[in-house]
């Protein structure tokens, strides 16, 4: 999967979760940067991941990431272990 | 592989595309039959946080009476930040709009003993506590067997004092839940018989559950049975537990909102009353208008059989507790009866059926004659069908009937009634065993039938796609398949041999068409065959024969208007139609007059001839596309 296609399932998977529309992939993004990205929806937001795209992530990974950036990361390198 | 994944609702319909548009317009002044509608859906967490947000924007303002307002309050031990709105999305599916008050995490004596706290103010109806195997202090095992004993003897006083101050504090019914079993083993199988065993005390608990609830007027929601149908290992998810508190894992949470909701919603009458049963590839396999009583699949000695016959076993254990039994299909009334009559290995007989629907009216139609029939709602109506256009149609014309969608093995259609919950019931007596009797001996037979909605839309819906071409060797033995299995939509049941059909094929004497028909549930594949001998002004029909799975679909008229448009090209002026009677085939009886052909012979055995002058003959618009041959390079492209 290419980055551009990851990127793309990854922020339709936040739309979905954080039910907000105007929301582009960038890198920096944070939760402090949208008002409906907090704990409890993070939560929500780490198991749609987990299941969309078949992997598991452990509790010190989800507490080491702060910014979309890392979850994206996270992502790659779960998906390259599994294959 | 899970073969019926019970975690995902999914007898439930898949949301739609525009559900999250949907749910965002609600507002003020919405429908509760909208709500009700959107929450009857596969909505996972996500879906459902959503939808409540909106019902939290909407509050009060619901207009119409789908909805019976239901005051509760939530009082557990662990994160309820998304039990919470799980609960109120959840609800509208059950016919319940829920005011939830959520206690303060750990307070749940307070919030029940102190008239001032939140959930007290609330006056409540209903109080669903919420205790896991930690808190009430059987997580740890104990070597001595009194002490074991003690120990469940403490969460026992600890429930009973909760219940009874729920009921005589706040006149709420409480809701106790058993304890889920812990997903690992301590001692290893040693746990099912060693007292101080964790599990071994939870199971002492969970035994004393329902007495406890039974003293304090409570209901009680079996968590342990749902963790054990979902699987105990799934249904605790030790990493969430320690980073959110989470009681059992994320993506469960919409199958525990509904079994909740389903009790709170039987509290309240809104149960199912009624499972209305189609006949065709539902209770038996095959179709018995063609295959006939000796030819469906039913019984011992196959696993099609059985599995038909399993559907019929667990349909009589819901009669045995009082629901109502009913059958809807789209039959001749005798073919319908006639497994019922003379098939040794049926269950199901005429008798358990209240009320007996066999007629080629369609379904949303008969059932709302059903509900009439028994002087029920049509919302105390659950129907199992096999086919998912039929099913579709009858939840866009009664979206307030139960219609679960179902796996294509019918091996799986008790399981996904079962889990569906429909007919759940919070007590049980001698009068419910009675009850479908009861109903039976009041049921009028005489069904009134008027017609309903707009079929045109319905039709649209569909988005049918009709491929009309001449035979060719691709579809040579469906053809003749086709020709000596249809017995119901046949106007002459002329047999033919595969060879026989080949020959029609280079017969330049011969129109022949095959029809296929594909619709937005899937490819139903040929489902029509035309043959018309060409002479130089008159064509007269051979063969005109449809697989009664399609019928009205309007395929007919798109048949007709396939042969018109070819005769007329040849520069024939007359079409003449045919009608033989057998004993199969009274349904078509008189398709010809249906579609404007004019009565021109009869004989005394019934035989018909009808014509339509080509002149007079006006091709209709028709809800599909129709495509030929022609379109498959382009199709291909």
């Amino acid at each position: 999967m290419t980055d551009a296609a990851l990127e793309a399932e990854l922020m339709e998977i936040m739309r979905d979760v954080l039910d907000v529309d105007d929301l582009n992939y960038d890198e920096n993004l944070t939760a402090d940067d949208v008002e409906e990205w907090d704990s409890l929806s993070h939560v929500r937001l780490i198991v749609a991941v987990e299941k969309h795209f078949g992997v598991r992530f452990s509790t010190q990974e989800i507490e080491a990431m702060r910014r979309l950036g890392d979850l994206r990361r996270a992502i790659t390198t779960k998906k390259a272990g599994a294959a | 592989m899970i073969s019926y994944d019970v975690a995902a609702l999914p007898w439930l319909p898949k949301a739609p595309d525009d559900h999250r548009e949907q749910v965002r317009a609600f507002g003020p002044g919405v429908a509760a039959a909208a709500l009700r509608d959107a929450a009857t859906a596969r909505l996972d967490i996500n879906g459902l946080t959503r939808l409540a947000k909106a019902l939290d924007r909407v509050g009060e303002a619901v207009e119409g009476d789908a909805l019976s307002p239901v005051d509760a309050a939530l009082l557990a031990d662990c994160t309820t930040d998304y039990l919470a709105p799980a609960l109120v999305a959840t609800a509208p599916r059950h016919g319940v709009r829920l005011r939830l008050t959520v206690g303060d995490y750990g307070q749940m004596e307070q919030a029940l003993l102190d008239p001032g706290s939140a959930v007290a103010r609330a006056r409540p109806e209903v109080a669903l506590i919420s205790l896991d195997a930690a808190s009430l202090g059987l997580d740890a095992p104990l070597m001595d067997a009194a002490a074991a004993a003690e120990a469940v003897a403490r969460a026992v006083a600890r429930l009973e004092a909760l219940a009874a101050a729920a009921r005589e504090r706040l006149g709420a019914v409480p809701i106790l839940q058993t304890v889920a079993p812990p997903a690992e083993p301590w001692s290893g199988s040693l746990d099912a018989r060693f007292a101080g065993a964790p599990a071994a005390m939870i199971q002492a608990l969970n035994a004393r559950m329902g007495g406890i609830a039974e003293a304090h007027g409570g209901l009680l929601l079996d968590v342990a049975g749902l963790a054990a149908r979902v699987g105990v290992a799934r249904w605790r998810d030790h990493g969430q537990r320690h980073a959110a508190k989470l009681p059992f894992a994320l993506d469960l949470t919409p199958l525990w909102a509904d079994h909740v909701c389903r009790l709170i919603g039987a509290m309240r009458g809104k149960a199912r009353k009624c499972l209305v049963l189609d006949l065709d590839n539902t209770l038996w396999g095959g179709v018995v208008g063609d295959d006939g009583v000796e030819g469906i699949a039913l019984g011992q000695g196959s696993a099609r059989g059985e599995a038909h016959l399993a559907v019929q076993r667990y349909a009589l254990s819901l009669r045995a507790r009082g629901i109502v039994l009913a059958v809807c299909s789209k039959n001749e009334d005798d073919a319908a009866r006639a497994p019922f009559r003379r098939h040794p290995d049926m269950l199901l007989r005429e008798e358990h059926v209240a009320v007996f629907v066999a007629n080629w009216t369609d379904k949303a139609t008969n059932l709302q004659a059903i509900a009439r029939t028994l002087n029920i709602g049509v919302d105390a109506l659950a129907f199992l069908d096999d086919n998912p256009a039929e099913r579709a149609r009858v939840r866009q014309m009664l979206p307030e009937v139960a219609t679960p969608e179902l796996p294509d093995d019918p091996a799986w259609y008790p399981a996904a009634l079962a889990h569906a919950g429909y007919f759940e019931t919070v007590a049980l007596s001698a009068e419910d065993a009675g009850r479908a009797d009861a109903y039976q001996a009041n049921a009028a037979r005489a069904v009134a039938l008027e017609s309903l909605g707009s079929i045109d839309a319905y039709h649209r819906s569909l988005e049918m796609r009709c491929d009309i071409r001449p035979f060719d060797r691709v579809g040579r033995a469906r053809i003749a398949q086709l020709i000596n299995k249809t017995n119901q939509f046949n106007v002459t049941t002329i047999r033919r041999t595969e060879a026989e059909v080949a020959e029609i094929e280079v017969d330049p004497e011969m129109f022949h068409r095959q029809i296929r028909l594909v619709d937005r549930f899937g490819d139903n594949g040929m489902i029509a065959v035309v043959i018309f001998r060409k002479g130089v002004a008159e064509w007269v029909c051979d063969t005109w024969l449809m697989s009664c799975r399609v019928l009205s679909r309007r395929v007919e008229e798109a048949a007709l208007r396939a042969v018109a448009e070819a005769a007329r090209a040849e520069g024939a002026t007359r079409l003449v139609g045919r009608y033989r009677p057998t004993a199969k085939n009274r349904m078509v009886a008189d398709l010809f007059g249906v579609l404007g052909f004019a009565k021109v012979a009869e004989t005394e055995a019934g035989e018909t001839e009808w014509a339509l002058a080509l002149a007079d003959y006006v091709a209709p618009e028709l809800p599909m596309e129709v495509v030929g041959p022609g379109d498959d390079a382009e199709r291909a492209a």
